[in-house]
C-alpha cells in the first residue's frame, strides 16, 4: 500500500499537468474558431511568439511577470495586423483560411530562424520542485494548471456576464440578425481575433520557461491544441474543458504506465474513436443530452 | 458547371476510335480541348522524351525527381480539389509506402524484391487511406476536422519514426534509424534473376514519364467519367449529391483510398530513386508542399495540379541554392499571395487568356 499512494498521487499531478497543457494550448484556437469559423493554422506561432517576446524581455533584462506580459501584448498586437490584413479576407472560406494562416505560419517559423537563429538561451523554470517520497514535480508546471482553470473562469465571465459577451454570442449565432440590431461584427471579429491571439501569446509567455525556445517550437502545441478542439467540439469553454479532461486523463494513465510516446498516440487513438462516435465532439453530446430531456 | 455539363459533352457521336478515345479525355472536369490543345500536348511529351539526350544525367535525374512530386500533387488535387475532402495528410501515404518499400525490398533481395515492394507498398498505403479514411466519412467528419486528423496522423507518424534509432527498431535485415532515415534502398527493377533491367538513370526517367502520362490521361477519363461528376458533385454541395441518391461516404472513401494508392506509388518511386527515405517525409514542411504546389497551379484541374506541381517544386528547388534560407519565406508567401488573390490557382488564369494569345498569333486559331 505504502507504494501505491506515491504512484497514485504522481499519476494525479501528471494529469493536471496534461489537463493544463491541454487547455492553453487550445484555448485561444477553440475561441477563433468556435466563434469566427476561421481554423488558424499558425496558432502555434502565435504560441511562439508569445515565448519569444518573453524570453527576449526577459533577457533585456526585465522581471519574468512583466517579460510575460510583454510577450502577450506582442502577440495581441500581431494578432491584430494580421486579422486586419488577411484574416478579414477569408471569412466564410473556412478551407482557404486554412491554407492562408498555413502559409503565415511558414513564413514565421523560417522568419524566427533568420532574425533570431536556431534557438534563444533559456529562462530556466523558477519555483523548485514539491517533493513527497521518491518522485518530486515541478511547482511551476501546478502552477501552469492552476492558470489553466483560473483562464476557464475568467472567460466563463466574459462570455456570460458582460456586453462583449452577450455581443460575441450573439454574432456567433446570426451575424446578420445581429449586425442589423446595431453590433459592429467586423471589430466583434477583430476583437475575438485578438483575445485569441492573446490567450496564445500568454500560453507561450506561461510556457517560455519550461521548454527550449527554438523556432519550430509551435508544432509541440499545434497537434494537442487541435485535437483538444476536435474531441471538445465548437462550445469553446464546455468543449475544451471536457476534452482537456477526458484527454489529460488518458495520457497521464498511458504516458505513466509506457512512457510519453505512448501517452501521445492514446491521445490520437481517443480522438480517432471519439469522432468516430461523436462527430460534433463533446459539444454535441451534452446538446443531445440536454435536447433529450 | 452542373448546366454544361448535358451541352458540352455529347456522347452519342462517337464514331471512330480516336474520336471515342477523345470524347472519354475531354469534359467540363479538365481544362484543355481540342486539336490545339492536344498538339501542345503530344509536343510537350516529344520534348520531355528527347530530354534526357540533351541534358546532362544529372539535370535528367533532377528533373525525374521533380516529375515524381507530380505523382503526390495528382492525388492531392484528386481528393482535395475534385471531391473536396481537404487531406493534409497525403503525405503520410508517401511516406508509409516509401517506407514499406524499403522494408520489403531490403528484405527480398533481388528484382523480385522491388516488384514485391512496390506491390505491397501500395496496397499498404491503399490500406492505411481505407482504414483512415472509413473512420472520417462514417464517423461523419467533416471538411476542417478531415483536414485535422489527417495533419495529426501525419505528425504522430514523424513522431514515431523519430524515435526508431535503436537497433531494436528493425523489421528483418531493414532499419527504420530513426532520424537518420533507411538506407540502401534497392532500385526498382523489372524482371527474373539476371535478366532483370534496373531502373535507373536515363530507364529511371523514362519510367517516371511513361507511368505520369499514363495517370495523367487515366485520369482525365476518371474525372469526366459519371464518377468524376459525382465528385465534383459531393465537392460543390455534399448535401444535395447525397439527396440525388448518390452514396457520397462509399464514394468519398473511394476517393480517398485511391488518392492514398497514388500517393503511395509516389513515395515507392521516391524511394527507389534516392535509394533513402527518412521520417521528414512526415513532418510538418513536407506535408505543407503539396498543398502548395496544388493550391498555386490550380487544385480544381488536373493539368493545373501537374504544372504546379512541377514549377513551384523547380522555383522551390532554385531557391534552396539561392534563396537559402529565404526559400520557405518566399513559399509562404506565395502560398498567401494565391490563396488571396488567385484562389483558383495559376494555370487556370493563364488557360483563360491563352485563345486571346493564340488569336493573335500569325495563323493562329481558337475555338
Amino acid at each position: 500500500m505504502a507504494s501505491v499512494l506515491p504512484q497514485l498521487l504522481n499519476l494525479l499531478l501528471q494529469f493536471i499537468d496534461s489537463f493544463g497543457f491541454l487547455v492553453l494550448s487550445a484555448i485561444g484556437l477553440a475561441i477563433i474558431f468556435g466563434m469566427m469559423g476561421v481554423i488558424n493554422l499558425a496558432h502555434g506561432e502565435f504560441i511562439t511568439v508569445g515565448a519569444y517576446g518573453t524570453a527576449l524581455s526577459f533577457h533585456a533584462g526585465l522581471p519574468l511577470p512583466v517579460a510575460m506580459l510583454v510577450g502577450v501584448a506582442l502577440t495581441t498586437v500581431f494578432g491584430l495586423i494580421l486579422e486586419f490584413t488577411v484574416i478579414r479576407r477569408l471569412y466564410g472560406r473556412l478551407l482557404d483560411s486554412m491554407v492562408a494562416t498555413w502559409g503565415i505560419s511558414l513564413i514565421m517559423i523560417q522568419g524566427l530562424r533568420i532574425v533570431f537563429g536556431s534557438s534563444l538561451p533559456s529562462i530556466g523554470t523558477p519555483l523548485g520542485s514539491v517533493q513527497y517520497g521518491s518522485f518530486s514535480y515541478s511547482t511551476y508546471r501546478l502552477l501552469l494548471a492552476g492558470a489553466s482553470l483560473v483562464l476557464l473562469g475568467v472567460l466563463y465571465w466574459v462570455f456570460t456576464s458582460t456586453e462583449f459577451g452577450t455581443r460575441a454570442r450573439a454574432t456567433i449565432q446570426d451575424e446578420e440578425m445581429s449586425r442589423a440590431l446595431g453590433t459592429d461584427t467586423n471589430r466583434m471579429y477583430l476583437l475575438t481575433f485578438g483575445i485569441g491571439s492573446a490567450l496564445a501569446g500568454l500560453t507561450g509567455a506561461l510556457y517560455a520557461p519550461t521548454m527550449t525556445i527554438v523556432p519550430g517550437m509551435g508544432s509541440t502545441f499545434l497537434v494537442e491544441a487541435f485535437v483538444t478542439v476536435v474531441v471538445g467540439g465548437a462550445s469553446v469553454l464546455v468543449g475544451t474543458s471536457g476534452a482537456g479532461l477526458l484527454l489529460g486523463f488518458i495520457n497521464a494513465v498511458f504516458s505513466n504506465l509506457f512512457g510519453t510516446f505512448a501517452g501521445r498516440m492514446a491521445l490520437l487513438v481517443t480522438t480517432i474513436l471519439v469522432i468516430r462516435a461523436l462527430p460534433r465532439g463533446i459539444t454535441g453530446l451534452l446538446e443531445d443530452v440536454r435536447g433529450g430531456t | 458547371m452542373a448546366g454544361e455539363t448535358t451541352t458540352n459533352v455529347d456522347r452519342t457521336a462517337s464514331d471512330g476510335v480516336l474520336e471515342r478515345l477523345q470524347n472519354a479525355l475531354e469534359g467540363p472536369n479538365t481544362l484543355g480541348q481540342g486539336r490545339t490543345f492536344w498538339i501542345g500536348f503530344t509536343a510537350l511529351v516529344g520534348l520531355l522524351l528527347v530530354y534526357p539526350m540533351l541534358r546532362s544525367s544529372y539535370y535528367v535525374s533532377n528533373t525525374a525527381y521533380l516529375l515524381v512530386s507530380a505523382f503526390l500533387g495528382l492525388s492531392l488535387c484528386i481528393v482535395w480539389g475534385y471531391t473536396g475532402i481537404f487531406s493534409f495528410g497525403q503525405v503520410a501515404f508517401y511516406g508509409v509506402a516509401g517506407y514499406t518499400f524499403g522494408i520489403v525490398s531490403i528484405n527480398v533481395t533481388g528484382p523480385v524484391g522491388t516488384l514485391a515492394g512496390l506491390v505491397v507498398a501500395i496496397a499498404v498505403a491503399g490500406a492505411f487511406a481505407f482504414f483512415v479514411g472509413y473512420f472520417m466519412f462514417y464517423g461523419g467528419v467533416s471538411d476542417v476536422y478531415v483536414a485535422i486528423i489527417t495533419l495529426a496522423v501525419t505528425l504522430v507518424l514523424n513522431t514515431f519514426m523519430g524515435q526508431t534509432a535503436g537497433e531494436e527498431w528493425a523489421v528483418g535485415a531493414a532499419r527504420l534509424g530513426g532520424f537518420n532515415g533507411m538506407t540502401e534502398i534497392p532500385s526498382l527493377a523489372i524482371g527474373v534473376g539476371d535478366t532483370a533491367v534496373r531502373i535507373t538513370d536515363a530507364a529511371f526517367y523514362y519510367f517516371v514519364v511513361g507511368s505520369l502520362l499514363l495517370t495523367y490521361l487515366g485520369l482525365r477519363v476518371l474525372v469526366n467519367s459519371d464518377v468524376g461528376y459525382v465528385m465534383v458533385g459531393i465537392r460543390e454541395n455534399q448535401d444535395r449529391t447525397e439527396l440525388f441518391g448518390y452514396n457520397t461516404q462509399k464514394m468519398k472513401l473511394g476517393v480517398f483510398t485511391f488518392g492514398g494508392v497514388l500517393a503511395g506509388f509516389g513515395g515507392v518511386v521516391y524511394a527507389s530513386w534516392g535509394n533513402y527515405i527518412d521520417p521528414s517525409v512526415f513532418g510538418l514542411t513536407f506535408a505543407a508542399l503539396p498543398i502548395i504546389w496544388v493550391a498555386t497551379g490550380g487544385r480544381k484541374w488536373l493539368s493545373g495540379a501537374i504544372i504546379g506541381t512541377f514549377s513551384v517544386a523547380f522555383i522551390s528547388q532554385k531557391l534552396s541554392v539561392f534563396g537559402g534560407q529565404y526559400s520557405l519565406v518566399i513559399l509562404g508567401a506565395l502560398l498567401l499571395f494565391v490563396i488571396l488573390i488567385l484562389p483558383e490557382g495559376f494555370v487556370p488564369q493563364l488557360y483563360r487568356r491563352l485563345p486571346w494569345l493564340v488569336d493573335r498569333l500569325p495563323g493562329g486559331e481558337s475555338e
